[in-house]
């Protein structure tokens, strides 16, 4: 936001605004500049998650719309999904239902606030960053039960309780896992974080030792789960759910939760990066900065969500008590060992 | 507690397996023919779209009668004594001159029957399977080139070249 500022003061008579515009601004800017982002993030990604499946399944997916392997595909899908019919059900609960895909949107976006994407452009660096990203990222848990509730369906009902299930039970590992790294850097800060792990591909705490990287693994399996991912896609599952709690939406409203589908991917492949990949440091050892911090950050964030995407199209839905399984009786006991582990190894005996 | 271990084990082992199948498969070439712009070299033999060669043809009507749903119309006239004979390629003498025959492919069933039955084979199937139309009257073809030399027709709307 400080860069946001001083771009602004380039206005002529900025300083001459009232008190209350130059306090809105910066926060209107930034907030616009990472939606604008976000949402070009996700068309590309959706582009590049039916290549990636279509290329797994041996098929070409998208290959007319713009020319060139289809990238506007998703371009002509977003305008026909904003054109299309909203269509609220006669039964549902109207406000709810309406309101229900912006909260699930709105988790995954206000946790952005706090991600560090270079040196110097990051909206703001809390000191309680990383509690700030699990406890806003798991808000939209709120949306999907909100969504599953309102539309008066058994289907989306299904859907919400089970993704209330999954998200509740997958939040914890995932937070013990992220607590690895904080032992390490001692701050909850994620510019402290990133700053720790200046200085090549040596220097990322995945690297550093075994439990770190083990930590990474877990969190990166609770994290799909998180997100509703395959093989975790158990509250939109398709052939059980018809599509889980966004059954009932169409047009715009639906549009919104692939966004915020999309949109919670990036989340936790920027977390991820920020926490166990170095976030915007080089890879170069010595650390000497080739790219600029922000591609380089999209770059490595990339690689995780193509790994999502790969392990989408590789695996098949889990069953109910098979995912609590996992979270409960793997991750759960799994993650508390190796933060026992980093302890005893980050502690000077 | 060993079974434990042992199925988590089992699980990474069989992702990262599955993983390899799917990278595998990511870089093998796509199966997809891109239709309309790629096409597939249809069999010399391959049974589509009939074809009467109305030349040959000696109104014989046996394609008519052997049609399982009856998509084929004929109507035939005698050839005046005066008029020159006339032989298919394969000698069979021409008797009957075709005035109507008309093959209504939204009723072909692809059953190639009428092509075995005629007798100087000339209605056959071709490879033509891109023959959509906006309109399904566009459908019918009509084969028969020559007009009624009798006054009247003998019924029927008078067929239009094919």
């Amino acid at each position: 936001m400080e860069s946001i500022e001083k771009l602004l003061q380039l206005i002529p008579h900025y300083e001459g605004l009232p008190e209350l515009l130059r306090l809105a601004l910066p926060m209107l800017v930034s907030c616009v500049l990472v939606f604008a982002l976000l949402a070009l993030a996700v068309l590309f990604l959706v582009w590049l998650e039916r290549k990636v499946s279509a290329h797994i399944q041996d098929r070409l997916g998208p290959m007319y719309v713009g020319g060139w392997h289809g990238w506007a595909q998703t371009l002509a899908d977003a305008l026909k999904l904003l054109l299309k019919e909203d269509i609220v059900p006669e039964s549902a609960d109207k406000v709810l239902f309406k309101m229900a895909p912006f909260v699930v949107f709105l988790g995954a976006f206000a946790a952005f606030v706090v991600v560090p994407f270079g040196a110097m452009s990051f909206v703001t660096d809390l000191n309680i960053g990383v509690l700030y990203v699990v406890a806003v990222g798991s808000l939209s848990v709120i949306g999907l039960i909100m969504a599953g509730w309102a539309s008066n369906n058994k289907y989306s009902l299904y859907g919400g309780m089970r993704a209330a299930a999954q998200i509740i039970s997958y939040e914890i590992p995932s937070a013990i896992a992220i607590m690895t790294v904080i032992i390490y850097v001692g701050s909850l800060s994620m510019v402290d974080i990133v700053n720790a792990q200046k200085g090549g591909i040596l220097h990322w705490f995945i690297f550093r030792n075994p439990f770190v990287f083990l930590g990474f693994v877990v969190y990166f399996v609770a994290s799909l789960a998180e997100v509703n991912r395959t093989p975790f896609d158990i509250p939109e599952a398709e052939s059980e759910l018809v599509a889980g709690y966004h059954t009932e939406y169409s047009g715009m409203r639906f549009a919104f939760f692939f966004l915020a589908e999309y949109a919670n991917m990036i989340l936790v492949a920027s977390v991820a990066t920020t926490l166990f990949l170095g976030g915007w440091t080089s890879v170069l050892p010595g650390g000497t900065q080739l790219v600029p911090g922000p591609i380089l950050f999209f770059g490595k964030a990339l690689v995780l969500i193509f790994v999502q995407m790969w392990l989408r199209w590789s695996l098949p839905r889990l069953r109910v008590d098979q995912l609590m399984y996992l979270s409960w009786k793997v991750l759960l006991p799994v993650s508390l060992a190796l933060v026992l582990g980093v302890g005893w190894l980050a502690v000077d005996w | 507690m060993f079974t434990y271990f042992r199925d988590i084990g089992l699980g990474i082992t069989t992702v990262l397996k599955s993983m390899g199948v799917a990278w595998r498969h990511l870089f093998t070439p796509s199966v997809t023919l891109q239709y309309p712009t790629e096409k597939w070299t249809m069999p010399e033999r391959s049974r589509a779209r009939l074809l009467n060669i109305i030349e040959d043809c000696i109104g014989c009507g046996q394609c008519a009668r052997v049609c399982p749903t009856e998509c084929i119309r004929i109507q035939t006239e005698k050839r005046g004594k005066e008029e020159p004979e006339i032989v298919a390629s394969n000698g069979t003498a021409i008797k009957l001159r075709t005035i109507v025959f008309d093959i209504d492919m939204t009723l072909c069933c692809y059953c190639a029957l009428c092509t075995f039955a005629c007798p100087t084979h000339c209605l056959v199937m071709t490879p033509a399977y891109e023959y959509s139309v906006y309109d399904k009257r566009e459908h019918v073809y009509h084969f028969a080139k020559e007009r009624s030399k009798i006054d009247k027709p003998p019924g029927g709307p008078s067929p239009a070249a094919a």
